[in-house]
């Protein structure tokens, strides 16, 4: 995909839905799935002479998401009208912001890849600002006819733009996922792509290394990362073939269809909108006070990159085990609280089960950390037990069993009824030894001579005799022993 | 019982020498007998005036009633009222009935007027004239073959010709002041904030303020009483506590100092006119009032910029009314687009789609700055004069409109003609100040001329109190057109 003779250069624009209780400009709720139209109110149809009032808490979100990126916040910032018509646009304008955003400027520092080629990059966002959803427009089962739902119109948005700073795909898709995992680290959003809550639109141009920026087109709408790659990268393509077959590329919006893997001509340059941006004169600017902000700075969590680097600084964590903790807040929640039980030590083996077993069975159970049935003690007291020798690594697994089928019992407890306790009396683990030396004259001869893989069958042999018991490291200690190693 | 004050009707009410049932039945009765010459109503509605009255009648009588209670009303049809129709005098609202009561509706039911109906007006509320109605001219009752002014016609009408005691309006360039002035009825627009826009229908947002008509001073003050108010549901409006606005009633004039704008005496102002005018300020120097010359050197912008801003607010704020979810449908149309133009082309009346042509031009890419903000510019400019004028003096005096009302026809091809009318309102809007018109003498044919009286921010108990003493020296609110 990658062609060292072009470079890409992608911006996205980002939608987050704010996870207020409420819309933006009325009291009806947000939530969703409800019948149609049952959740918009008189404002959100905008019956004649409905006056929007705004929701502070929306504001105080966008805020938030200002200072969770290094950014501005306005001391004052305005809504402004953004006229066109559509049926699913009630009042004939979307409330949005024009010249005076809430956010302005700011920035995230992303990983790109995996592994050896993997790498950071600061990506710069431009602004980010409050406005309205639409309604829905619903083409089927009306006989020709469109049916329109307003139940989403009035759903505050924060539109996040950043900056044409990707030069790839990966690059566009680590910072969409960088700003997934901030919005609901910071609890302004959901991040349910699959309800609509965070879509993000991709300007994609390619220019030749070190040309003017070309010219780009816009994909509208994506809802999963796997779209946003796919969708780029087949407009990487598609525009290349295009210059390259000596053709142009036109400014336009197109949209992304994920059964064909094609992206399509919505309109042109030539259809585009003039909006009539204008103040709403409906809505006085909204004045946002250095106590406020400080209020708000003061409530903010602490954020994934400053976790990441701490988890990296001070227990010793490779880059890809802080990244992969910190995805989410809940797991970073969990993992903090495990080595908290722990001790700083075991931060590592912690971070091993929760990104390994954990994982996986959460995974498989399709269940969030946040309702594990092991809690982080319970993990922690494991991972003590496994480091302090009373029980074998395998062993773990079988305690780790029994407290994800068995809510709230003690690992101790486990470890008792199961009798998997490690053998760690060295006179019984040299008399089980002597039988296996001498009920296994060959391998010894084959060790003796040189064959260390032999060694491994006897160890076998003893933990078999042991029945799982012996300390295999001391099983091994007492064997090379024995055989004069 | 027509001729009484809003005062005296609360009395005999209360006293029992009259039930607002009867009261309610008088009014509706001479509405029967003079709408079909005056036109001043769109709807009425006596079976839910009859049901109100009978509800006040049972207030007064368990002693739980206000100073409005059981008295009848008049609401301009740009208020939404739950269950009577709200049509803006627009084919496109013809038959639209809202299910919730505008803010002003609410406030005037719980107080425990008595709604009569809704009044007819300019479409949306952009005229002068009330010609540019869906539901035929109003006419003005000192002579029906001239209009009553616009946009709150009706409403001024209603009053003017007892057809109401009271009534309601709003005022974005003068639709309370001019109608009233023409009429020969009192009208005042409060400062910008005062009354809440929730459910009164919006044309343009920034410069609208409801409003109220009486046949005195005192009858506004007591109606303004009852409608404004803080109100959370518009952004706008404003934070304070509520005001008695008769509280300043009978307060002496001696001492007030009235500004006179050097601009608003110089040429454009009607002969006639301008002889009441003079006469009302001699009137006012009698009862001890002082006038200072002032200057507001840029209120003449005050016309081009109005009509920058306010159809540029109008051409967005009549978006809504698009026959998709209420309103005018065309009866046919091949395609979504088609349904909206023809909607709009049928449902809108020649005015209004002016405005919105206006409106949309100065607001496109690369207008904007030249007009829309240019007239921002001008607007502060604008209310910049009125607070350096009003550190000279404690009110502004001057002619509401410069002519008095004209024939039905004369000016209705002419939009620049008719935007002129406006020449001494409009800057008040701009502005966001209060301003008042009370009758204060008469012009040629005996017509009324109305004197404008602008105060302060928030100022308007003392400006109710100016009107009210110069009615307490004269009986030109007193004179009632020969109706019925």
């Amino acid at each position: 995909m990658s062609r060292p003779d072009w470079e890409v250069v992608i911006g996205l624009e980002i939608h987050a839905q704010l996870n207020t209780a409420s819309k933006i400009f009325s009291g009806a709720t947000t939530a969703f799935g409800a019948e149609a139209n049952a959740q918009a109110s008189a404002v959100d149809i905008a019956l004649p002479g409905v006056l929007p009032v705004l929701n502070k808490g929306a504001v105080e979100r966008a805020i938030r998401f200002g200072l969770a990126i290094g950014a501005q916040v306005a001391q004052k910032s305005v809504f402004a009208r953004k006229n066109y018509f559509y049926p699913d646009l009630p009042k004939g304008y979307q409330i949005s912001q024009f010249e005076l955003p809430v956010v302005v400027g700011g920035q995230i520092t992303v990983r790109v890849g995996e592994g050896d080629t993997a790498y950071d990059k600061t990506i710069t966002l431009t602004r980010a600002h409050l406005e309205e959803d639409a309604g829905k427009s619903l083409h089927e089962d009306f006989h020709g006819m469109s049916g329109i739902d307003l139940n989403r119109a009035g759903t505050p948005l924060l539109e996040i733009v950043s900056e044409p700073d990707m030069r790839s795909s990966a690059e566009a898709v680590a910072y969409a996922r960088a700003l997934h995992t901030l919005v609901r680290w910071i609890d302004i959003c959901d991040g349910n792509m699959q309800e609509g809550s965070f879509r993000c639109d991709a300007n994609v141009s390619v220019r030749r290394p070190g040309a003017e920026l070309g010219t780009r087109r816009e994909i509208k709408n994506l809802n999963s990362f796997r779209f946003l790659q796919q969708a780029i990268d087949y407009e990487i393509q598609w525009q290349i073939e295009r210059i390259e077959d000596g053709g142009r590329v036109e400014q336009a919006t197109v949209l992304f269809d994920p059964d064909s893997g094609e992206t399509r001509m919505m309109r042109s340059k030539e259809d585009a909108h003039d909006y009539r941006y204008f103040p709403d004169p409906d809505l006085l600017p909204v004045v946002i006070s250095d106590e406020w902000i400080a209020r708000t700075r003061a409530a903010l969590p602490e954020l994934p990159e400053a976790m990441r680097a701490r988890f990296e600084a001070d227990w010793g964590l490779s880059a890809y085990d802080a990244i992969t903790l910190t995805s989410s807040r809940d797991a970073a929640t969990y993992f903090e609280a495990a080595v908290a039980a722990a001790g700083d030590t075991l931060a590592k083996p912690c971070a091993n089960w929760i990104m390994g077993e954990l994982a996986a069975r959460l995974n498989k159970a399709e269940r969030d950390i946040t309702d594990s049935p092991v809690s982080p003690a319970q993990l922690a007291a494991l991972v003590g037990r496994i480091a302090d020798g009373t029980i074998s690594n395998n062993a773990g697994k079988k305690v780790f069993d029994a407290l994800w089928n068995e809510a709230g019992s003690a690992v101790d407890a486990i470890i008792e009824a199961q009798g998997l306790k490690q053998m760690n009396d060295s006179g019984a683990l040299e008399a089980i030894v002597d039988e296996v030396l001498a009920a296994n004259a060959k391998s010894v001869e084959e060790f003796r001579a040189g064959k260390e893989k032999a060694l491994n069958a006897l160890v076998g042999q003893v933990m078999k005799a042991s029945r799982g018991k012996a300390n295999p490291t001391q099983v091994n200690e007492v064997l090379r022993s024995k055989l004069g190693g | 019982m027509i001729e009484a004050s809003l005062k005296d009707l609360a009395a005999a009410l209360r006293a029992g020498t009259l039930s607002s049932v009867e009261l309610t039945t008088l009014f509706l009765d001479r509405i029967d007998a003079l709408n079909p010459s005056l036109n001043a109503f769109i709807t009425v509605d006596r079976d839910g005036a009859l049901t109100a009255a009978r509800a006040a009648d049972a207030r007064i009588a368990a002693g739980t009633a206000g100073p409005l209670t059981g008295i009848p009303l008049a609401h301009k049809d740009v208020f939404c009222t739950e269950g009577v129709r709200t049509t803006c005098a627009s084919k496109m609202l013809a038959e639209f009935i809202s299910p919730y009561d505008a803010h002003v509706v609410s406030q005037l039911k719980a107080a425990g007027a008595v709604m009569l109906g809704k009044t007819n007006m300019d479409e949306f509320a952009m005229g002068s004239s009330n010609e540019n109605t869906h539901f035929g001219p109003a006419k003005n009752p000192w002579d029906t073959g001239r209009v009553p002014g616009g946009s709150s016609g009706g409403s001024a009408v209603a009053v003017a010709a007892r057809m109401a005691p009271m009534a309601t309006g709003t005022d974005t360039g003068g639709s309370v002041r001019q109608p009233a002035a023409l009429t020969g009825v009192t009208g005042i627009k409060p400062t910008y904030g005062v009354v809440s826009r929730y459910g009164m229908i919006a044309y343009a947002s920034s410069l609208d303020q409801g409003g109220a008509f009486g046949r005195s001073a005192e009858d506004c003050a007591l109606l303004l009483s009852a409608m404004a108010g803080f109100d959370a549901r518009d952004s706008t409006s404003v934070e304070r506590e509520t005001e008695d606005y008769t509280r300043d009633l009978g307060k002496p004039l001696a001492g007030l100092r009235i500004g006179l704008p050097k601009e608003f005496f110089a040429e454009g102002m009607d002969d006639d006119v301008r002889t009441a005018i003079d006469a009302a300020l001699d009137q006012y120097r009698q009862l001890g009032a002082t006038t200072v010359e002032v200057s507001l050197p840029n209120a003449k912008l005050a016309i081009p910029a109005y009509y920058v801003i306010a159809p540029a607010e109008a051409s967005s704020n009549l978006s809504r009314f698009d026959g998709v979810r209420y309103g005018h449908r065309a009866p046919e149309y091949t395609d979504l687009a088609d349904m909206y133009s023809k909607s709009r082309a049928q449902g809108f009346g020649a005015e209004v789609k002016r405005r919105i042509l206006v409106g949309t031009y100065v607001l496109s890419h690369g207008y904007y700055d030249a007009y829309y903000l240019q007239a921002q510019k001008l607007r502060r400019l604008i209310a910049e004069d009125f607070i350096a004028a009003f550190t000279q003096c404690d009110v502004i005096a001057g002619p509401t409109s410069p002519t008095v009302a004209w024939p039905i026809g004369e000016k209705s091809d002419d939009p620049v003609q008719m935007y002129l009318q406006d020449i001494y309102t409009i800057a008040v809007n701009l502005a966001g100040l209060p301003g008042l018109s009370l009758p204060c003498g008469t012009g040629a044919n005996d017509l009324p001329v109305g004197l404008q009286l602008i105060g302060n921010y928030f100022d308007e108990a003392r400006l109710l109190n100016v009107a009210h003493g110069f009615q307490q020296a004269t009986d030109w609110h007193q004179r009632m057109p020969a109706v019925g």
